[in-house]
């Protein structure tokens, strides 16, 4: 499904990614682990094409076409889904009208017809019952003064709502107490499919205990330096990233 | 234009005679003079239909003009000097004006901290010294027409060039002493090189009971990697009419602190031009105004961030008192090449009694579009609750309005590095403060 | 945000200049001579067929307008108008006031069909849908065309009518009224409307009465080479409440034209005016060429105790805006609110803001202003609040944010603050800022194209403002804002 050939990006002259390979196929749950600064948020913001990375080398292929020349709008159309680690708040424009209008635009350019409200205020509720997202909030501005965890539930409400095939977690379980974590992985896992592959970005093992992966891959220094299954993970809580630091400074 | 001139104010016409009068005396070029004095009186004394007088009238306000002052006698400088008081208690290297004119003498000139040049500015005008080509940077100020009647009169002064760290601050100690009424004109210029530090103390008193003029320019140019904090307080004598202008231009990656103390003169009107001119400066630009009886007190400031990546905090505090009247004029522009500006400015002020007055006017001048800019202002009296909390606590009403009030200043003082210099500046608050009750 | 998606496609049917109310109306005028004097005064007094008081009192100012000079503290630049240029009066052709809607030319029918404005109250009343009734006085130039629900209101002691069929018959009331809060005197612009006025609206909302509908008038400049002049006066007596809405477009012309409105609101004790504008004059071309003048005096005078004037506005139109909507705080406990959106494409000079005078005790005002900037436009909020020796316990708020989109345009902010009394307390905050890389990013993430997603934040940006508006006018404002600002993103 998504299939990433030696990319290479800067951003101001700082090489952040050396040449990544990945694949991540139909269906499948990949996690990407690495310490800070291996360039995990950087990979998934550039999958998502966001403006300010320069891709030197390389293709990202979803579905075998190349999404590089695309806008973050076309890729989000075309199936792709990233849930920010800092979802950012937008004042004044409720998360209700948000949701409507990112749907609509999204229907839309994939020549879909429109939902009508009462249609998409079903489906608003019955996915916020489940991700135990209060009505209230719905009402407020996009995550205008939300906690932490709420953006989160916000962002997993989001991903339910727009039905992608490609999702990207960056390190979702940051800033979550242990109640937050167990409703947006129970939500995360809600989605999985054989039609819908997830790439989970995360620093720590905890999050891979609710939402266990098919395979890991570790990342170190812009590069995927190890892959392996669910168990590499384990082994890298209980090691620590040391021996791939040094793979770096080598 | 020539029905203009017709409609000059006694103290326009006595202004051109003096100046007709002392500018053969004065020392240097009569030329730029001359030009300087044109420009001046093409318009005349700014009024309150001219925008940036609005709120200070200086043609309601000065009604004459008192005669300028001549060069003290050495036994009078020092007697003069004698009776100063501010920054006493800071270490720092003395120099002293008297009646506007450079006390040459009290300066051991061979023996100067490290890095510091003095040069006394009648001698370099006289002699066309070639700092003096750095004069004048910033254009907010030579548009100015307080600046303007300074660049006219200006009788003395000095030059000061700073290289490298300077650790000694140095104090400009103004002293007008006579016992008659004197109108004063001094120019500081002070070029502080690329990579050099230092604190600058800027004190300016007088006599009380007569109408002294002073009109003080400070033009610092401040180049790359430079750090500087200014201190300056206006003790002035409680008849005096005094203006000021600090004109800044700031290099990159510098950084500038700045506060004005307000605690003395009837009439005072502070100009600040800042000119942010390289990128990733930062300068914050204090004031702190004490007012009360009749006073009125003006903090005039523009802050211009001609380079991208700066950022300017401006903070000024009034406390009015009586009948006295606070005017705050802020304003930041932001270029269209100035991105990534970030510019906060706030003016708060405490009317304490029921006939002061405050002019408010904080401007945002705004064409760059990746910016973080705002301003605030604030008017009102002191906190009910506060003070409600503080006298539930067993203090009277005077001691709880005095903390609180002494909190609200001490905002603004705060930001001055040089300890010795701060606490004096709160001791003169808390003067003020005790001298209510 | 339904209109969203609704907005972007309205953005695409429109044509390249992006104005759609920009047609002309081929209708026979009758226009006083060019040029201003004398003459022309009577000729528009006489037209109206006012009584001499009228016309003394026209006569008076354009004395004094003689003597004026333009304001020039403004931050707008504009080449020097010719007062003897324009035409005064444009009026449609053997028109003498008809007596119902199949007297008016359908021509002009055709015009505010167009431009959904619905004149014909069976057609509102037959409607499916069960909206909010909205009677509608719709000056056609100098002249008002139509004026509906004038029986209905009547009956509930409502007068609402032209200010020229005012002066016949209510010549009392508005002598009694006018410019008792904009003086004959006030300035340049005022001045000259006071001389040359030609229609506009007039109500009267007796004590203790709630207008039982909105009142809206629609004002069309159509003719070539003329100013307009309207002058409105709205007075609701001790207990009244009435709800006004304004609204404005001209047709898309090279040419600039003068538009010097006067509008004076009194409330006596206890009565609440809500004012609402929707501006959409022509604004000229993308290089400046065209667009009308909008030199606009509005002033609101909380008379009476208690009274409270509410104005809203939002400005998308007009090549230069010059407009301070006020308030007079006069009434102890009145109280004085502005909200604005002022959005500037293109060539567009804004210069706007509020004027809170606090002079009575317990006064409170409130403004909320939001500025956007695009294109090479210059958006300047200007603006006053002061407190008088007697105004105790005075408060205001002020809130004053400016967005700017692109970095060819300006956006300022001078307030004058001034208080003249201790336990007045005022409070200012102003921010500029842009809309953040971040902020569209993570919108196009989500499916949003740039467009969109500025449409979006924008809206959200001014909707502490827009939910002062009546529903409809709500709805219509958040579209006119992202029309105006299409073509400023990307």
């Amino acid at each position: 499904m998504l299939q990433i050939k030696n990319l290479v990006v800067q951003i101001e002259d700082n090489r952040i990614l050396n040449g990544l390979n990945l694949t991540v196929n139909k269906g499948e749950v990949a996690a990407i682990m690495g310490p800070n600064g291996s360039g995990k948020s950087t990979l998934s913001y550039v999958i998502a094409g966001k403006a300010d990375y320069e891709v030197l080398d390389g293709e990202i292929l979803l579905d075998g076409q190349n999404i590089l020349e695309m806008g973050p709008d076309e890729r989000a159309a075309a199936g792709l889904f990233l849930a920010f680690q800092y979802p950012l708040e937008i004042p004044g424009v409720a998360s209700m009208t948000f949701l409507k209008a990112a749907i609509n635009a999204q229907r839309k350019a994939r020549g879909e017809i429109e939902l009508t409200t009462p249609d998409f205020i079903r489906r608003v509720n019955a996915a916020a019952t489940k991700l135990e997202v209060p009505k209230d909030m719905l009402k407020r501005g996009l995550n205008v003064g939300f906690s932490g965890g709420e953006k989160k539930r916000m962002e997993i409400l989001q991903m339910a709502l727009l039905e992608p095939r490609f999702c990207i977690l960056d390190e979702t379980d940051s800033g979550l107490d242990i109640d937050a974590l167990r409703i947006v992985s129970e939500g995360v896992n809600a989605l999985r499919s054989p039609d819908r592959s997830f790439l989970v970005i995360t620093h720590y093992q905890r999050l891979l205990n609710y939402i266990v992966p098919d395979s890991v891959h570790v990342m170190s220094a812009g590069r995927i330096v190890k892959s392996g299954g669910k168990e590499l993970a384990l082994e890298l809580e209980a090691n620590g990233y040391a021996d791939y630091r040094e793979i770096e400074a080598a | 234009m020539a029905q203009l001139t017709l409609m000059r104010t006694p103290t326009e016409t006595a202004l051109v005679q003096a100046f007709d009068a002392a500018k053969a005396t004065l020392p240097g070029d009569v030329e730029s003079r001359a030009k300087a004095f044109e420009i001046f009186n093409r318009n005349g004394l700014p009024h309150r239909r001219v925008e940036e007088f609005k709120y200070t009238d200086l043609r309601a306000l000065m009604r004459e003009i008192a005669p300028f002052a001549v060069k003290p006698s050495a036994s009078d400088a020092a007697a003069a000097l004698a009776k100063t008081t501010a920054f006493a208690g800071t270490e720092a290297l003395d120099v002293p004006f008297v009646n506007g004119h450079f006390v040459r003498d009290a300066v051991k000139f061979d023996a100067l901290p490290e890095g510091v040049e003095i040069v006394p500015l009648a001698e370099a005008l006289a002699s066309g010294h070639e700092w003096l080509a750095r004069l004048s940077p910033v254009a907010w100020a030579k548009d100015n027409p307080v600046y303007q009647l300074n660049s006219s009169f200006m009788a003395d002064g000095v030059m000061l060039r700073i290289v490298g760290a300077v650790e000694t601050p140095i104090h400009l100690r103004f002293m007008t002493g006579s016992e008659t009424a004197v109108a004063t004109a001094t120019r500081i210029l002070i070029l502080v090189e690329d990579g050099a530090s230092v604190t600058l103390l800027e004190s300016h008193e007088g006599t009380n009971g007569a109408a002294h003029q002073p009109n003080d320019v400070v033009e610092l140019i401040a180049g790359d990697r430079t750090n500087v904090h200014h201190v300056r307080l206006n003790r002035e004598g409680d008849q005096t009419l005094a203006l000021s202008t600090l004109a800044l231009k700031l290099g990159g990656d510098a950084y500038f602190n700045s506060i004005n103390v307000v605690a003395g003169s009837s009439i005072s009107r502070h100009q600040v031009f800042a000119m942010l001119n390289g990128e990733n400066s930062k300068a914050q630009i204090n004031g702190v105004s004490m007012i009360k009886g009749g006073q009125h007190a003006d903090s005039t400031l523009i802050v211009e961030h001609a380079a991208p990546h700066c950022e300017s905090r401006e903070l000024f505090k009034t406390v009015i008192d009586g009948e006295a009247t606070g005017v705050f004029q802020g304003k930041i522009i932001v270029p269209h090449h100035a991105q990534k500006t970030d510019g906060r400015m706030m003016s708060a002020a405490l009317l304490l009694s029921e006939g002061g007055t405050m002019n408010n006017k904080p401007e945002l001048e705004i064409f760059a579009d990746d910016v973080q800019c705002a301003h605030g202002a604030t008017c009102g009296q002191l906190d009910d609750d506060l003070l409600f909390y503080l006298m539930a606590r067993g203090l009277p009403r005077m001691e709880a309005e005095r903390l609180l009030v002494q909190a609200f200043l001490g905002e603004a003082i705060e930001f001055v590095d040089n300890e010795a210099a701060r606490d004096g500046l709160i001791a003169i608050a808390e003067d003020w403060l005790k001298a209510r009750v | 945000m339904p209109a969203v998606q609704e907005t972007i496609d309205q953005v695409r049917l429109i044509d390249v200049d992006q104005y759609k109310y920009g047609f002309e109306t081929d209708v026979e005028m009758e226009k006083a001579p060019k040029g201003l004097s004398e003459d022309v005064i009577r000729f528009i007094s006489a037209k109206k067929g006012e009584p001499e008081w009228m016309l003394e009192w026209r006569l008076g100012a354009y004395k004094r307008w003689l003597t004026l000079k333009e304001p020039n503290w403004a931050r707008v630049s504009y080449d020097k108008i010719d007062y003897n240029d324009m035409y005064y009066y444009a009026g449609p052709k053997n028109f003498p006031s008809p007596k119902s809607l199949d007297e008016v030319d359908p021509e002009i029918l055709k015009t505010y069909e167009k431009l959904g404005i619905p004149l014909r109250e069976q057609e509102i009343l037959a409607g499916v849908e069960p909206k909010n009734r909205v009677a509608v006085d719709a000056v056609f130039d100098s002249v008002s065309v139509a004026t509906t629900f004038k029986a209905e209101l009547a009956k509930a002691g409502v007068i609402f009518m032209p200010i020229s069929e005012a002066i016949r018959e209510y010549p009392d009331l508005v002598r009694q009224y006018l410019g008792t809060v904009v003086p004959v005197t006030d300035n340049f612009f005022a001045t000259l409307n006071s001389a040359v006025f030609t229609d506009g609206s007039f109500v009267y909302i007796p004590p203790g009465v709630r207008c039982p509908m909105e009142l809206s008038t629609y004002f069309r400049i159509n003719e070539k080479n003329t100013g307009q002049f309207e002058r409105t006066l709205i007075i609701a007596d001790k207990g009244s409440y009435v709800s006004y809405l304004e609204g404005c477009t001209a047709p898309m012309r090279d040419e600039n034209q003068l538009h010097a409105a006067v509008v004076e609101l009194i409330a006596l004790d206890d009565a609440e005016i809500k004012y609402s504008t929707v501006q959409n004059w022509y604004p000229g071309d993308s290089e400046g060429r065209g667009g009308i003048y909008n030199f606009v005096t509005k002033r609101g005078d909380c008379r009476g105790k208690n009274s409270i004037i509410t104005w809203t506005q939002v400005e998308t139109g007009s090549a230069i805006t010059w407009k301070y909507p006020s308030c007079i705080l006069r009434g102890d406990g009145s109280r004085g609110e502005f909200y604005s959106i002022a959005v500037s494409n293109g060539m567009q000079q804004v210069d706007s803001g509020t004027k809170m005078l606090h002079l009575g005790k317990n006064t409170t005002s409130r403004i909320i202003s939001k500025g956007i900037a695009a294109g090479r436009s210059e958006n300047t909020y200007r603006g006053l609040v002061s407190a008088h020796r007697k105004a105790s316990n005075a408060r205001n708020f002020t809130n004053c944010d400016s967005l700017l989109i692109g970095n060819q345009c300006g956006a300022h902010t001078v307030p004058y603050i001034e208080s003249k009394n201790a336990t007045a307390v005022f409070e200012h905050e102003a921010t500029t800022s842009k809309i953040s890389e971040d902020q569209l990013f993570y919108c196009q993430q989500r499916g949003l194209s740039a467009e969109e997603a500025t449409a979006l934040i924008v809206n959200g940006f001014v909707k502490d403002v827009l939910q002062h508006l009546p529903m409809e006018f709500a709805v219509e404002a958040q579209k006119l804002i992202s029309i105006s600002l299409e073509g400023s993103v990307g």
